[in-house]
């Protein structure tokens, strides 16, 4: 299924080409302002230490100025009953996995994974979303006109929107705690997580403390750290005990979301000749038809 | 071979039975429209999280900006293929396509959460964004329809300014004036029309590249790579039915004969057209072995199905049966079944395999959403019933038989 839709994806970019005369396999640029820094920060999620406490949803809210119960609501196991999406009124949230072979359940925290090739980046009609230099995926309320296009990019589907607000509604997810990291401090959820769930680092350095922990304990993980690849790699890393798949992760490849998108884009408008070309091509069968109209009627019309 | 047909003003009579039930179904929607901007999208729409495109994008702008592919399709046979025959029809499809082209535009704007922000994308550039191209695209060609409409504005007006109260003084200034408008856009207007055409090729085909980044979120029947081709595809073949279904309503509306003659010919040009769109859809299906979705029955299968045969299958046979195709009633419907069909197609590509991993229930519109649309329709045809009556558009028999110039004035010194 992938291999024929990379080799259509060939097909389609040679059909461009041959309009065009121009063949177009540039990388996935994502935008403007996409620096990969080498430095970029991440998490590592280990949800196998995980207890579910939800005191991230807490310190999350907090941080954001969010309405939030008091800190004691959030022992109140209950909310694990239902599956529930980071929205409007909550960046992260954590939903509960039973575990067949294990004592305990598997609790998963869910944010927005800050893609270093971000879709909604790409998407953006005004390119309200930035990737900043240590990793952040930024979404810039100056820019936005609301129109919901990085929904339906997210491969993770993560960006809420304020549908009930009249007037000008935001597009809420998870920023990294920007304003924290910026003065040297260190995200509210991962600050506040008692079990040191959440690791923040350098990613490279994240992915091989990743390695060893399978290594090191090749029972108590499956051999896969989500996020390390995932849609050409995330921030937000994730370590298991169980398939990703079972703990609601959507299925995806190693291919940046944006990239075939960005292709055909690149194709249709390489350096505008095609749209130039159909122009000459127009015009030049327009004064032809006239010509011949002209020789038909004697020139009178 | 004298032409005896001319563009007029059409003298009848405005408000008909229909035509009232028209302005109630438009209140209607301007009504919910109103909730829209008081009470958020949200209150009005069943969009959510997991939707946030509903019928207003999928209906409203992706299968209007296709419904009103009339307008580049007549303008590419008429002017620049020079068929001096179909002149007749290019100024009700340019109308059209002006019109259809008006209400993408304020449809986009009700679903913008932040409309108040929709000029940003004029200065606010993101070079990898499908969607900007496809928005400043529909903003150019929007321009270039209404200055391809001015020269019908002007032939109503010049020799005719009448204006009210003291301002008359200005009359023969005003028609001066009109009068090297005319003349600027008669000697340029060639350079607006190839543009029309190709921004035309250029957004309808991107309106398909629009889903393909919503990659595995899209339901493997629609997601393809080709999508801005059989976009692309889809929107020429729908242009001439278009222009059929509207030609023979808006004939028998003002009772006026229909030019069977014109609509004949331009059906004869849909069948081939069709058989293309056909054959790359169906290659599609076969190099990416998606036929295997179509064994299970589903929404997305059955939906699949009854585009491809109803609304592409079923048309074709009648395009190419000759018997068919003479007669007004065969080429009506054979046309409406393609229009059914690219509608449907794009509803199919933007909502019906739309199917995002998290969604609880699925997606169908709200009765609000619905009203919108629907008096959204019936806006554009009690607009298009007004203005054929305010300005030269439609064909009618004339008594003095001379040939006439219609259509864009310069393409035939």
């Amino acid at each position: 299924m992938n291999k024929s839709r990379r080799n259509f994806l060939k097909t389609s970019a040679f059909m461009g080409a041959s309009i065009a005369g121009v063949a177009s396999t540039k990388p996935v640029k994502g935008a403007p302002k996409n620096i990969l820094s080498d430095d970029r920060m991440g998490v590592l999620v280990d949800t196998t230490v995980c207890i579910g406490c939800r005191k991230c949803e807490w310190a999350c809210k907090s941080a954001h100025d969010m309405p939030t119960d008091p800190i004691e609501k959030y022992d109140d196991r209950s909310v694990f009953d239902k599956r529930r999406r980071p929205d409007a009124h909550a960046l992260t949230v954590v939903n509960e996995f039973e575990n067949q072979n294990g004592k305990f359940p598997i609790d998963v925290k869910v944010q927005c994974m800050h893609c270093d090739h971000p879709a909604c980046l790409s998407a953006c009609i005004v390119g309200a979303f930035s990737k900043e230099e240590n990793g952040t995926v930024l979404w810039n309320g100056d820019k936005c006109i609301g129109c919901r296009y990085c929904m339906v990019a997210c491969p993770f589907q993560i960006p809420a929107f304020e549908f009930d607000k009249a007037w000008s509604p935001d597009i809420k997810k998870c920023d990294f705690c920007f304003d924290r990291t910026k003065k040297g401090m260190l995200p509210a959820c991962v600050e506040i997580c008692p079990m040191e769930v959440l690791t923040y680092g350098k990613r490279s350095e994240l992915i091989r403390a990743a390695k060893e922990k399978i290594r090191l304990y090749p029972e108590r993980y499956v051999d896969h750290i989500l996020g390390e690849h995932e849609v050409g790699g995330t921030s937000w890393m994730y370590l298991s005990s169980k398939d990703f798949a079972q703990l609601d992760f959507p299925k995806l490849g190693k291919n940046a979301a944006p990239g075939v998108t960005e292709a055909i884009q690149h194709g249709i408008f390489a350096y505008f000749i095609p749209p130039i070309a159909i122009y000459a091509l127009l015009g030049g069968v327009m004064w032809l038809n006239k010509n011949r109209k002209h020789e038909e009627h004697g020139g009178d019309e | 071979m004298e032409h005896l047909f001319k563009p007029t003003p059409i003298q009848k009579k405005f408000f008909t039975p229909i035509v009232i039930i028209l302005s109630a179904i438009a209140i209607n929607g301007l009504v919910f429209l109103l909730g829209r901007f008081v009470f958020g999208i949200g209150a009005v729409t069943n969009l959510n999280d997991q939707f946030p495109w509903g019928i207003w994008i999928g209906i409203d702008v992706a299968a209007g900006v296709a419904l009103a592919a009339g307008g580049f399709t007549t303008a590419a046979l008429g002017h620049i293929m020079h068929k001096d025959k179909y002149e007749v029809i290019i100024r009700p499809a340019l109308l059209t396509a002006m019109l259809g082209y008006t209400f993408v535009a304020m449809s986009v704007m009700i679903d913008l959460g932040r409309y108040h922000y929709i000029w940003h994308p004029l200065v606010m550039w993101n070079g990898t964004s499908v969607l900007f191209e496809v928005g400043i695209c529909v903003m150019i060609y929007l321009t270039v329809l209404y200055i391809e409409f001015l020269p019908i504005v002007t032939e109503r007006f010049i020799g005719r300014v009448n204006l009210p109260g003291f301002l008359a003084k200005f009359n023969n200034t005003v028609d001066k004036l009109l009068r090297v408008l005319d003349r600027a856009l008669d000697k340029t207007m060639f350079i607006f029309i190839i543009s029309g055409v190709v921004l035309s090729c250029l957004h309808q085909s991107s309106l398909g590249t629009l889903m393909v980044i919503a990659g595995e979120k899209m339901h493997p029947l629609w997601q393809t790579p080709i999508l801005p081709l059989l976009f692309l595809l889809s929107a020429i073949c729908v242009g001439f039915p278009m222009v059929i279904f509207e030609s023979l309503i808006s004939s028998k509306s003002f009772g006026l004969k229909p030019e069977l003659d014109v609509l004949e010919g331009l059906g004869r040009m849909v069948g081939p057209m069709l058989l293309i769109y056909l054959t790359a859809k169906m290659v599609d299906v076969v190099i990416r072995e998606t036929y295997v979705h179509l064994m299970t029955i589903n929404t997305e299968s059955i939906m699949f199905t009854i585009e491809v045969m109803i609304g592409i299958v079923i048309p074709l046979r009648m395009f190419f049966s000759r018997k068919i195709s003479k007669t007004p009633e065969g080429l009506f419907w054979a046309s409406a079944f393609v229009i059914f069909g690219v509608l449907l197609n794009r509803v199919n590509n933007f909502i019906i395999a739309y199917t995002p991993p998290y969604a609880e229930s699925s997606y169908f519109p709200s009765f609000g959403e619905i009203s919108v649309t629907l008096g959204f329709i019936a806006l554009e045809i009690l607009l298009f019933r007004f203005l054929v009556m305010i300005f030269p558009v439609v064909s009618t028999p004339q008594k003095v038989a001379f040939k006439t110039k219609y259509a864009v004035k310069g393409l035939f010194r």
